[in-house]
């Protein structure tokens, strides 16, 4: 936070800087917070479009003859059973099981993936995935500076994304990606987000962003699409009940702490880092779960923050990891880990510790949002 | 943006208008509000309490944040802005009109007000 040096900028920086984006400092980049009204992005991408830039990502390509044995010895998922040109959301622990980071992997050919790291633990993914890799026939290469990231995300998003590539999309599944071109330039076209939209993220050549981006704009004005900044993007990813890195994921948690046991592949062959400890925590998790991640709605409208105490009677029982005015739903929302005696889906008498009101709230399930598909 | 030259503004980006039979009208500026972005709630002081210059008297929430509402008079609130409490976006929309916040009987002014083209500098919007 105290850094002196200045913030990295994307491909895309004077672009956003054209657009009047308020800009802010994202683990150590300049990024758009919002381009006008963060409610209208979020509404925009939830009806029609948004383009996103997300540069600021950590791409980390591994390849080699053993790139899938390092992967299923380093991360907790089954690496090496992800058909070529699919993808899936994974998980990198410390020994103790502790989360380093979420991940999504691609597999780009049989002996190439793509591991997409939080910006903020790129480096530490990167340390990691290095050091794991001893002993592996398999390369580790710092991606971060051959890609710019730009996200097309929404109901609209196919039919824009179409007018600018040849590409397949309607054989593009999701959580799958294929080389093509877009609006001229070579991309990996995947069709993930972070949205809880169907959408698209494109990799491509940091020199590519702009072309790609003015295409993606043009093409999507009929559509409605608009430039989105970070703020939407968290919004959206909270009502779609996904957990963000530092907020419902830490090193002090495993992925069963965090409901995301599933990630977690222990009938995969070899050993994997914190196959022991992660086993613990799934007998832990489901015998005697210390907290749980739950869904909050406000009755009220104040608004709820990360590091806020959830109260029930009197007493914390569990603290906010995320908050925010949910536009979907027209109320403040959270997601906030519980005592497992108050997780249950309309719990009575819980509420939130909000500057010393205890204001109530509705615990349900996540997510609060599905998109009707 | 401009700021409206009759106004006064205050180092807390909030505006106060001249006195009408020694009531001003109190908001924030255009400026501020874009700043905070979209907000989404606000907490004004009740009709009949005592708001002290330079002191806290209510709260502004947007979706990333939350910031304290600063008076820039002493005196006594007359009048709160009921449209802003049930439509916050008012204040991004209408910053120097219809998303104005509450009155105030002034009884006496903070010093250090500044004119529109000082707030203007100071601002630097």
């Amino acid at each position: 936070m105290s850094q002196s040096v200045s913030p990295r900028r994307t491909a895309l920086d004077a672009l956003h800087r054209s657009l009047g984006a308020t800009m802010t400092d994202f683990a150590g980049w300049d990024m758009p917070l919002r381009y006008g009204s963060e409610r209208d992005e979020h509404n925009a991408v939830r009806t029609a479009a948004g383009l996103f830039d997300l540069s600021h990502m950590g791409e980390i390509t591994v390849t080699g003859v053993q790139a899938a044995d390092l992967l299923d010895h380093a991360l907790v998922g089954n690496m090496g059973s992800i058909k070529p040109g699919r993808a899936r959301y994974t998980m990198i622990c410390r020994e103790d099981g502790g989360i380093l980071d979420d991940l999504i992997v691609y597999r780009l050919e049989a002996d190439t993936y793509m591991v997409v790291a939080n910006a903020s633990n790129a480096q530490t993914v990167l340390d990691a995935l290095a050091e794991r890799a001893a002993g592996f026939d398999a390369e580790v290469r710092d991606d971060r500076e051959a890609y710019a990231l730009l996200a097309v995300q929404g109901p609209h998003s196919p039919a824009i994304l179409k007018s600018v590539t040849d590409a397949d999309l309607d054989g593009l599944k999701y959580y799958a990606g294929l080389p093509g071109t877009v609006a001229g330039a070579p991309a990996l076209i995947a069709r993930t987000g972070y949205t809880g939209e169907d959408g698209f993220e494109l990799f491509l050549a940091p020199e590519h962003a702009e072309q790609v981006w003015l295409a993606l704009t043009e093409a999507g004005q009929e559509y409605g699409l608009v430039p989105a900044g970070l703020s939407c993007r968290d919004t959206l990813r909270l009502e779609a009940g996904m957990p963000l890195y530092g907020h419902e994921l830490s090193t002090a948690l495993t992925p069963f702490d965090a409901g995301l046991g599933r990630v977690v592949k222990f009938e995969k062959t070899g050993d994997f880092v914190g196959r022991g400890p992660l086993a613990e925590a799934a007998e832990r998790a489901e015998k005697n779960p210390p907290r749980k991640l739950v869904g909050l709605i406000a009755e009220g409208r104040r608004v709820p923050r990360a590091g806020m105490a959830v109260v029930a009677d009197g007493e914390v029982i569990g603290e906010v990891t995320s908050g925010a005015p949910s536009p979907t739903l027209g109320k403040p929302i959270a997601m906030a880990y519980v005592d497992a005696a108050h997780a249950e889906p309309g719990s009575k008498g819980v509420g939130v510790d909000i500057r010393g009101t205890h204001e109530p709230y509705e615990v349900v399930a996540l997510p609060f949002y599905q998109r009707q598909k | 943006m401009s700021n409206p030259k009759e106004l006064r503004y205050s180092k807390e980006h909030e505006w106060l208008s001249p006195a009408a039979d020694g009531v001003s009208t109190i908001g924030i500026t255009e400026h501020a509000a874009n700043a905070l972005g979209d907000v989404v709630f606000v907490e004004l002081p009740e009709v009949g309490a005592t708001v002290t210059a330079g002191e806290t008297c209510g709260e502004l929430e947007s979706t990333k944040s939350v910031s304290e509402l600063y008076s820039p008079v002493t005196g006594e609130v007359v009048e709160a802005n009921e449209d802003v409490v049930n439509d916050p976006s008012l204040v991004n929309s209408a910053p120097f009109e219809g998303g104005w916040l509450f009155k105030v009987r002034v009884s006496e002014e903070q010093q250090d007000l500044m004119s529109a083209d000082e707030y203007t500098e100071f601002s630097g919007s």
